[in-house]
């Protein structure tokens, strides 16, 4: 009986404290399906309107926004793979000379991340000629300490035997990646792919020092374009835009809740 | 018979020359990328703070500890520092406890386990740039629903982000709120580790909920509050996009944190022989994390 009671009782107070957590995010949904009239005012009978997600995707390039970001994050994905499976694979499987210290090098970069580096890697771009373009937004992510670090940790687990199979048959040290690696590590590739994928759809201060036009514009940089040019403070049109940009990702959340979570941990546990 | 032999030998030694080749060459493409966007830029920014800041036709010249000396006469980086520590020293811990207590519940046989996750969790997904935006309708002053939830219980408006005294603290709610769901992950699946049979045991001796979780839980969730303190702490001095979105570092310089002093010297002043100073105080305390992460978690987490 007193047990029962103690159990109710923090279940009221794990929804309560649930509610409170939702209620920014509820917040923002009201008003972005509502008329501005309605914002802050909560009646039932509000009607509903889509008004304010169509005034946001004309008011400013959204759809090229989107482009820019999706082009992006998948341009920066599949560079990672290919850069990190390469590296990973030779740091797992071969002892080479000064391989062990290249792989203390590489975890440097999982402190000095490049956000830290702001300064001299736009002067890099500046060198380069990449000022204002997707690759350079994405170039010094793609040789991912990260990425490296669990690839490797994946590779390590799968028996030699099968990659001498693979050599017999006279498969080359790429072939030997691809038909045996890669399938093998798959579920990796799906968690660092979500991360990746999740990081970059998020990034904003390396795209708002580097891009400054529309056409490189990714969109947590347009949103904040957006936001920050006076829209006479339409607070239900910001809401609508803020949502919109989360929205891709979010749906994937709530479709593949367990991937999202497992690839989290899994990315993070090491 | 001897020749046979000495072919063997050279194609093995070979075969090994290959490995070392071909293994360099499978990371080429990495070690450059990293060399030119990690390690050469992390030396050029250590060697650029001895420098002055190059102006029109006058280069940079070496000015020895100039830019340190006037980084320590400097209120506005003291700002930003002390205004980063107490940022660390308050959410990080705040983003563990919250999160340690939405993984319990959730890992709990509770009514709507689901729905108490998707609460959690869902605001870690949100960019930083849409929470901040969704947080700033939030903090309004005439109606953000804060102020009138406020005023319905009879205080006076606040002025969130306008008012020295509750910006900082108005931003690391923005902070907590994104990071407690993404740590509480960490220590579902850490919960999801711990033998039942010492639930068990604990259940036989009679022991109340407080000395379950202080002698059992605690101890084994400690390897993941040491991974997850460790990287809220390494995230907490490289906050910025909630600072640029929400108040831009003001008012009066109230809610400057170091990665937005260094945007801000390295971007709008343009004195970029200061904004290497000020990045290389950051590298250092990133290293110093680095090396407390080395001694303390290598040692303790072992056992996982």
């Amino acid at each position: 009986m007193k047990a029962n009671r103690i159990i109710s009782l923090s279940t009221i107070a794990a929804w309560a404290f649930a509610l409170l957590w939702a209620l920014p995010l509820i917040y923002a949904l009201w008003a972005a399906f509502h008329p501005a009239a309605y914002a802050t005012r909560f009646e039932v009978t509000a009607p509903l309107t889509f008004d304010n997600f169509r005034h946001a995707w004309v008011a400013a390039p959204f759809p090229r926004y989107f482009l820019n970001t999706v082009m992006l994050v998948l341009g920066i994905m599949l560079a990672q793979f290919v850069i990190c499976t390469l590296a990973a694979f030779g740091l797992a499987r071969w002892k080479f000379y000064g391989a062990d210290i290249l792989f203390a090098l590489i975890l440097i970069q999982l402190m000095v991340t490049p956000d830290v580096l702001i300064l001299e890697n736009y002067r890099t771009l500046q060198h380069l000629n990449l000022i204002d373009t997707l690759t350079g937004v994405g170039i010094p992510y793609v040789a991912s300490a990260f990425g490296i670090f669990l690839l490797r940790q994946a590779f390590k687990t799968i028996p030699k035997e099968l990659d001498d199979a693979a050599r017999m048959e006279g498969a080359s040290t790429l072939q030997t990646i691809w038909r045996v690696y890669l399938p093998l590590a798959k579920p990796i590739y799906v968690a660092y792919g979500l991360v990746s994928v999740s990081y970059h759809w998020n990034n904003f201060l390396w795209p708002l020092i580097v891009t400054n036009s529309v056409e490189t514009r990714p969109l947590t940089v347009g949103l904040q374009t957006f936001a920050s040019v006076d829209q006479g403070i339409d607070w239900s049109v910001i809401c609508a835009a803020a949502l919109m940009t989360s929205a891709p990702l979010m749906i994937a959340f709530l479709v593949f809740q367990r991937a999202f979570i497992q690839s989290f941990v899994r990315a993070g546990i090491r | 018979m001897g020749r046979g032999k000495a072919r063997a030998v050279s194609s093995v030694r070979q075969r090994h020359l290959n490995i070392h080749i071909q293994g360099w060459l499978l990371a080429l493409p990495a070690v450059v990328l990293l060399a030119a966007f990690t390690h050469i830029p992390a030396i050029k920014t250590v060697i650029d703070s001895f420098y002055s800041t190059p102006h029109g036709v006058r280069p940079a010249r070496f000015i020895g500890l100039t830019q340190y000396q006037s980084l320590i006469a400097d209120p506005i980086f003291w700002r930003a520092f002390t205004n980063n520590l107490l940022y660390a020293l308050i959410t990080v811990p705040l983003a563990i406890g919250f999160a340690l207590v939405m993984a319990l519940w959730v890992n709990g046989r509770i009514s709507g386990r689901a729905g108490l996750r998707l609460a959690f969790f869902t605001p870690t997904i949100l960019p930083m740039v849409a929470a901040a935006n969704i947080w700033l309708f939030f903090y309004t002053q005439d109606y953000g629903l804060l102020n009138k939830i406020g005023r319905a219980l009879g205080f006076a408006s606040v002025n969130w982000l306008g008012d020295q005294a509750t910006a900082l603290p108005s931003l690391m709610a923005v902070t907590v709120w994104k990071e407690a769901g993404f740590f509480m992950i960490f220590y579902l699946a850490a919960l999801q580790q711990v033998p039942p049979d010492l639930y068990e045991a604990a259940r036989m001796e009679n022991a109340s909920r407080w000395q379950v979780f202080r002698r059992i839980t605690w101890p084994m969730v400690m390897p993941t509050t040491l991974f997850v303190g460790i990287n809220a702490l390494i995230n907490a001095f490289r906050v910025v996009d909630q600072v640029i979105a929400m108040t831009g570092g003001g008012p009066d310089n109230a809610t400057t944190l170091l990665l937005f002093y260094i945007y801000q010297v390295a971007f709008s002043f343009w004195d970029l022989g200061y904004a290497a100073a000020l990045s290389t105080v950051l590298l250092t305390g990133l290293a110093a994390v680095a090396l407390a992460q080395f001694f303390l978690i290598d040692r303790k987490v072992h056992y996982r």
